[in-house]
């Protein structure tokens, strides 16, 4: 009796756990914030999310659960200051919650919420759920790599749905194998570390240096845009370490880093930058200097470290620009949401797609029952200023945007180069670099 | 009394005939994976090698702390508690709170494990207690208050990893023989130990432990014999969610508290008792010793397949011995 229980009760314990894990813990149900108003309309036409009903439907994917959830609120709160810029209003400054009062060709535009936890399989679930059962017309995200790859797979599947992405960077989102329905405002992973590469060699005279990052497509290709300008300049990276998404404890990996590189390279995500400096700091290997990715030199991070963080180098898509268009994005940003931190990568990147989708709903007056024909065309030769440059698409339909170089100087991030109009290939001949492994556990490699 | 006596032995929590080659069962599995690590590699690095051992030995501290609440409370309530996660989220956020406002680390230790074992037993009070008796309600019910923590921890802390700090006395590191390390970490395994030795005594020792193992063994024999069954229960359910709380506080000083260490730590909680042996105290502290050192050689040795390797003992482990390490055969 109690053996059977026991048994019953772990193995039913263990299913259900799994069940959730696949589902992103579960938290991406239904939520009283996100609008269903427009459900009468919306679900008469379930079988088509392509048919000119009266309401534009834009589904909007990001994460706000688990390790990613703070990168979530901000990418939300990014394409929502989009969609006020185009006269909608909040519901209110939550994360989930919904607009009214935009239309655009006399169709009500309603936006639909749904969440992952950086997984793949929640972002196909949670994108499922958006195309299958809210029939969004168009879909906003994902915000990470890995769920970029997926749902590029399901919108080859889905062509009478638009997609455009959040911040997911993986290269092969767009670069090999395309989906035609797929459209990346933002730049790749790999673009984003332009600059970085070179200047670690020529400018800092770096020769032998680590890499360390979490074992999924973004770092791959964050390490593999450092690399290739890296080793073209002679520098080696004898070892990478590849750590699982949501490592805390690396004083393992760091024992094995061999005691005489110059630095390490650090493509670690969020504050696990702290985590990895912090522990470093209690190693032989004390004070190595720091280069970092696109996702691991935040303020958090460089509050966290101290004078630690000074002198650290990274590179990324966005920054404090004295232009216009970031001053009028960073105003509204802080006008709408009081609590949001300044301009980052993912409230910017998801601001970028969302504006460009209404720009082009706009240009083609909300016309959807083509087949979303004159939508995706216009998306395709959409040209953007945003407010961190302008941004046109290539033949793949990926953006080619510019980079920026930044340093800790004195507590904060500060921008010292700027790399203009970076395309995929990285300013290398399109056809040969195609024709390259794509970036992975162990390419590029120069031991 | 003497039914209480006569109950003990049968009882799986501190000893029994199945103690030594048990034990022998970890010490052989543990050599033989490290060894076939290290050979592995060819590394015959002294230093590597020590502090890999250490990092293996705090990190089974730290399950050891988590681990051990699921243990009891599996024991005795046979509730396999999926929230347990959840509680060592909050333990890290309140201890955070309570650092950051008063800036002691042991008032933080203490006062997050206090309030999160006074949760746990809300918790049980008022919600489990209707549902006792039907694992797959009192299962949905502890995914129930998973869910719910998570968002609350969300909208209260927000999402970005808080660091509690470890304390002043420890926030540096020593050096003997060219090994540098982390005197926190050494501490974090000492307060593990102090822990294992407390529950030892507590539950080998007291009269409370002595019906905590009456209730492992026969609850309704228990009930007869004039003991107050369910409020033991409320609290040894409290005394596991302390120990959760307690995890996170000393967790969350040195790895950060962030979104997502739930699931994390719930999932090395399940590894930790299922590898050592469901509703075993020492059971708990054999796996998070093999869990945690295993886990340290494969980040080191073979760091692409680490949660492989990691998985992989468990599944040796349940070949071999499907009740655990120390599991009693039932």
């Amino acid at each position: 009796m109690t053996r059977s229980r026991t048994t019953r009760s772990v193995v039913l314990s263990l299913a259900v756990l799994s069940t959730l894990a696949a589902a992103g813990c579960g938290s991406s149900s239904d939520d009283p914030g996100s609008p269903t108003g427009g459900g009468i309309a919306g679900s008469a036409q379930k079988d088509s999310g392509a048919a000119t009903d009266g309401v534009i439907k834009i589904g909007l994917l990001s994460t706000l659960d688990g390790a990613y959830a703070a990168l979530g609120q901000s990418a939300n709160q990014g394409a929502k200051v989009a969609l006020v810029n185009a006269g909608a209003t909040l519901d209110g400054t939550g994360d989930r919650d919904g607009i009214t009062g935009l239309s655009i060709g006399g169709q009500d535009v309603e936006l639909v919420i749904e969440s992952s936890d950086a997984t793949p399989d929640a972002a196909l679930a949670a994108t499922r759920q958006l195309v299958e059962k809210d029939a969004v017309d168009i879909l906003v995200g994902p915000l990470s790599g890995d769920e970029g790859l997926a749902v590029k797979e399901y919108a080859r599947q889905h062509p009478e749905v638009t997609f455009v992405n959040g911040t997911s960077g993986a290269q092969d989102t767009t670069l090999r194998d395309p989906a035609p329905n797929f459209f990346r405002f933002t730049t790749d992973g790999a673009q984003w570390m332009a600059g970085l590469g070179a200047y670690a060699a020529d400018d800092l005279g770096y020769d032998k240096v680590v890499t360390i990052g979490e074992d999924y497509s973004f770092p791959y290709d964050q390490v593999g845009g450092f690399m290739a300008p890296f080793c073209a300049d002679g520098g080696t990276v004898p070892d990478k370490i590849w750590v699982p998404l949501g490592t805390k404890d690396f004083s393992s990996y760091i024992a094995t880093i061999p005691s005489d590189v110059d630095a390490l390279f650090v493509a670690l995500g969020g504050a696990d930058v702290l985590n990895f400096t912090k522990q470093l700091d209690e190693s032989p290997l004390a004070g190595t200097p720091i280069l970092g990715g696109s996702i691991s030199v935040d303020g958090s991070v460089i509050e966290g470290l101290g004078d630690r963080a000074e002198g650290i180098i990274s590179a990324g898509p966005v920054a404090a620009l004295d232009t216009p268009e970031y001053r009028a994005y960073a105003d509204t940003l802080a006008a709408t949401f009081p609590d949001a931190p300044p301009p980052g990568l993912f409230d910017v990147g998801y601001y970028i797609e969302m504006t460009a989708t209404l720009d082009a709903l706009d240009e083609v007056e909300g016309v959807l029952d083509d087949g979303h024909e004159a939508l995706n065309a216009a998306l395709t030769s959409l040209q953007l200023e945003t407010p961190v440059g302008p941004v046109e698409l290539d033949e793949n339909r990926q953006a080619i945007a510019n980079n920026y170089l930044f340093e800790v100087r004195g507590g904060s991030s500060e921008l010292i180069e700027t790399v203009p109009e970076v395309n995929q290939t990285l300013g290398l001949d399109r056809d040969e670099y195609i024709a390259q492994p794509a970036n992975d556990r162990d390419n590029p490699s120069c031991p | 009394m003497s039914q209480v006596e006569a109950a003990t032995p049968r009882s799986s929590w501190i000893a029994g005939p199945h103690r030594l080659s048990g034990t022998a069962a970890v010490v052989a599995v543990a050599v033989l994976a490290s060894a076939a690590l290290v050979v592995r590699d060819g590394s015959n690095d002294g230093l590597l090698l020590a502090v890999t051992i250490l990092n293996g030995l705090s990190s089974a501290g730290l399950y050891f702390l988590v681990a051990s609440g699921f243990t009891l409370i599996f024991g005795l309530l046979r509730v396999t508690n999926l929230a347990h996660g959840s509680f060592y989220l909050a333990g890290g956020y309140i201890g955070w709170t309570l650092r950051d406002a008063t800036g002691s680390w042991l008032l933080a230790l203490v006062g997050a494990a206090l309030a999160v074992a006074a949760m746990g037993l809300l918790f049980q009070l008022l919600l489990l207690r209707r549902v006792d008796g039907d694992p797959i309600r009192e299962s949905l019910l502890t995914i129930g208050l998973s869910v719910v923590v998570a968002d609350l921890t969300l909208s209260i802390w927000g999402g970005s990893s808080l660091d509690i700090g470890a304390p002043a006395l420890l926030d540096s590191t020593f050096t003997v023989n060219g090994l540098v390390y982390s005197e926190y970490r050494l501490a974090l395994l000492g307060l593990a130990i102090l822990v294992g030795a407390a529950l030892y005594v507590l539950l080998k020792c007291t009269r409370l432990g002595m019906t905590i193992r009456a209730g492992v063994d026969d609850p309704v024999i228990l009930a007869t014999t004039g003991v107050n069954v369910p409020v033991m229960l409320s609290l040894v359910f409290g005394l596991g969610a302390f120990l959760a709380g307690l995890g996170g506080v000393a967790g969350g000083s040195y790895l950060s508290i962030s979104q997502g260490e739930d699931a994390r730590y719930l999932l090395v909680s399940l590894l930790v008792v299922i590898v050592g042996g469901l509703g075993s105290v020492t059971g708990a502290a054999a796996g998070a010793l093999l869990v945690g050192l295993v886990e340290s050689f494969a980040q080191v040795h073979l760091p692409t397949y680490s949660v492989l390797v990691t998985f992989g003992v468990m599944i040796v482990v349940l070949a071999f011995r499907p009740q655990g390490l120390l599991g009693a055969s039932r």
